[in-house]
């Protein structure tokens, strides 16, 4: 039986996680992070969520703690996000998150208050090889995989790290959860950016903090084609607003270059590179290159590559990836480690 | 379980349970009908207020029970603007429940010195510069650090230079532990609650004293003379009243051991945990419940998590709707920095304390903070 503090956020995953940790014999504590002091979908600094997790810790019958690390948030998830928008970079502000606060903030406190381990509701697995190392592996129901977001996680958290839900498909998560009468059992998932409300929109959230700038839209010729509101929320390969007057062929975002307020747009195949460069790679658990599968967005496909130096090549030309995006390589379903495009 | 959480709220003593209970099982009367039953819950409640009259030195004319403290103060500052209009003035150490209705209404929120105490000088070279302020609130003692606000001078100063602005006191944390009919003699309203010292929880009063501009601001049947509507809370304001009772024939002795209890837990800590600092100035007038202290390279949510482990109740700053602890206003006025500040607990004590407990506690928060220390980054 170990201690574990569990990381609940209201959700129905957390939730589960909690059950099934304490269904092994555990001693468990649900702990939830006061993360966003704002406006939120949930309601201000997201209280109903806090209180969902709170309810489902009563029904569990183990105590519940808050923990506010909204100072913490601001200054490495959210400031960052708001300053790489205003950089033109495509920022991920979960995996900062992941990074900064679950994974080293609360990670720290649950071994200075002495637990032996750390559980979250994440979809993703830790797989313990026979040499004692782990790694990250994708959920089983790799619809809902998360392991792209866990990509920072090396073997010191992963030592002390439970995955619980990580071998059961949404569904079966719910059925649990149904089954164990759990408030949270058809709550739906949360979506997006939690800073981020839907009324308003990330646009709405960039413009209190930051001037946007409005530019201009030119084309692989340098002739200007149109205009854009803000070049600081355009992201490289995007197409929504891109259509230029006239101009009947998909035209995406092929470069964004914030200083001179000016977006470069072309066809499809301008976007296809070779390579791409990456930097601050982190490992699961020693630096890797040679052959890879490299994922580029949360829900992306795994693409085939060679990783050298810092620079991923890709078996067959691919599209640019946004600055500021974070790059995964994988070997089969195992998170070997990742970067940042740049 | 250990409980140094009375400044939050303090365990109801049993004679006032007593006290309460036949209103709850024999007698169902609203004190404004006509019968029998009716005049019975009048005569309990008219019992209470002269219970509370007496204990704050007002007549029982002036006391109108409200739902607690917040109630209280927000209808003190709304109540007079409501009839008087003018700019309100209060300063940032003030609890929520005076800041939020002050800035509201476009009042002013003036500085405090180190101590979190409000200062004569701000306070009259506002009142001078600015026109029309008709009320200050100051409370009597903080509720975080227990630090006493110069109330009978700032009546002074209104009543020689400013006979024209109203003086309000947040008097729910000192009501326990100072003489509230001599301390706060010149306030023309002063709010108080009975959960702070030995009552139910949802009864209060506000004592509006007489001449002062007042409108109610919770409308309907007109009970509580016109001041506040709504049927009153029979059985806590009757708890209320013995609670105000009590204090009367016991506040001296109460005080006399909790100082000492305190001094004792404060000292001791200071000397047993290295890099260990009072919150307040030693040598600041305050109540004698509240032990406020700061623990360097300490988070105080972490250290609040280790005491509960081992069976202690205490808090940091002020809680928020979401129950996450959040650096202190009041420290923040204080001019605390935000790494000690973030490091600090409040320990109150109260009429339950017992030397175990202090025991109790000295032996745990050094341990606990050790441990925090071990692993701080």
């Amino acid at each position: 039986m170990s201690k574990v503090m569990v990381a609940m956020s209201g959700g129905v995953d957390s939730s589960v996680a909690a059950a099934l940790m304490l269904e092994q014999g555990h001693e468990v504590v649900g702990v939830t992070l006061r993360l966003w002091g704002g406006e939120s979908d949930s309601g201000c600094c997201a209280i109903s969520d806090v209180d969902d997790a709170r309810r489902v810790c009563d029904e569990l019958k183990i105590d519940h703690h808050v923990f506010n690390m909204s100072d913490e948030f601001d200054n490495h998830v959210v400031n960052p996000y708001v300053s790489s928008h205003a950089a033109g970079l495509t920022p991920n502000p979960c995996i900062e998150c992941n990074r900064h606060i679950k994974f080293d903030l609360l990670h720290h406190r649950v071994q200075a208050l002495g637990f032996d381990r750390l559980a979250t509701g994440h979809h993703a697995r830790i797989i313990t090889q026979p040499d004692g190392t782990h790694y990250l592996a994708r959920a089983i129901d790799t619809s809902k995989d998360q392991s792209y977001v866990l990509y920072m996680l090396d073997q010191k958290k992963l030592a002390i790290l439970d995955l619980p839900i990580g071998d059961l498909t949404k569904e079966q998560v719910r059925d649990l959860a149904t089954k164990l009468n759990l408030r949270t059992a058809t709550k739906p998932d949360s979506q997006d950016v939690c800073f981020i409300t839907r009324e308003h929109g990330r646009n709405d959230f960039l413009r209190k903090r930051i001037p946007l700038t409005p530019g201009r839209v030119i084309d692989t010729t340098g002739a200007e084609v149109g205009s854009v509101e803000a070049v600081e929320m355009v992201t490289i390969g995007q197409r929504k607003g891109m259509a230029t007057a006239g101009g009947t062929d998909p035209r995406y975002a092929i470069d964004v270059d914030v200083p001179n307020a000016t977006v470069t747009v072309g066809k499809p195949e301008d976007l296809l590179v070779d390579s791409m460069p990456v930097k601050d790679c982190v490992w699961a658990n020693q630096p890797t290159s040679g052959s890879v599968l490299v994922q580029i967005s949360a829900h992306g496909k795994p693409m085939e590559a060679t990783l050298k130096d810092n620079n991923v090549y890709w078996a067959e030309p691919q599209r640019r990836v946004a600055p500021g995006q974070a790059v995964v390589f994988y070997s089969d379903n195992k998170v070997l480690g990742g970067g940042m495009a740049c | 379980m250990t409980y140094l959480d009375h400044a939050a709220s303090t365990p109801t003593r049993p004679e006032v349970v007593e006290a309460m209970m036949p209103w709850f099982t024999q007698h169902p009367g609203n004190p404004s009908g006509a019968h029998q039953q009716a005049r019975e819950a009048r005569r309990a409640v008219d019992e209470a207020r002269d219970a509370v009259a007496a204990l704050v030195g007002a007549d029982s004319s002036e006391v109108v029970f409200t739902s607690g403290g917040t109630e209280a103060d927000n209808l003190a500052i709304d109540g007079v603007l409501r009839s008087k209009g003018g700019t309100p003035i209060c300063s940032a150490t003030e609890h929520p429940a005076v800041l939020e209705p002050v800035r509201d209404s476009g009042g002013i929120v003036v500085p405090t010195d180190e101590a979190g105490q409000i200062s004569l000088e701000a306070l009259a070279e506002t009142l001078n510069s600015i026109d029309n302020i008709s009320l200050i609130s100051a409370m009597t003692a903080n509720n975080e650090t227990g630090v006493i606000n110069p109330i009978t001078d700032i009546a002074e100063l209104l009543e020689e230079r400013f006979p024209s602005t109203y003086l309000h006191t947040d008097a729910v944390q000192a009501t326990a532990w100072m003489d509230l009919a001599k301390y706060c003699e010149g306030a023309h309203l002063i709010s108080i609650t009975g959960h702070k010292f030995g009552g139910p929880k949802g009864a209060g009063a506000l004592i509006i004293k007489k001449g002062v501009p007042f409108l109610a601001t919770q409308r309907g049947g007109g009970q509580e003379r016109e001041r506040r509507s709504g049927t009153q809370n029979v059985p806590a304001i009757v708890g209320l009243g013995k609670a105000a009772q009590i204090m009367m024939s016991e506040r001296e002795i109460l005080s006399a051991r909790v100082t000492d209890l305190r001094n004792q837990l404060e000292e001791k800590l200071i000397a047993l945990i290295p890099d260990t600092f009072r919150t307040l100035p030693a040598e600041s007038n305050r109540t004698p419940q509240i032990a406020h202290l700061c623990f360097k390279d300490v988070e105080s949510e972490s250290l609040l998590f280790l005491l509960e482990q081992e069976g202690i109740a205490a808090s940091a700053a002020s809680s928020c709707a979401s129950g996450a602890q959040q650096v202190s206003h009041v420290l923040q006025a204080m001019g605390i920095d935000y790494e000690k500040a973030s490091g600090s607990i409040r320990l109150s004590l109260g009429w339950t304390t017992t030397e175990e407990e202090i025991n109790h506690a000295l032996n745990v928060i050094p341990q606990a903070v050790t441990q925090l220390r071990e692993y701080s980054k």
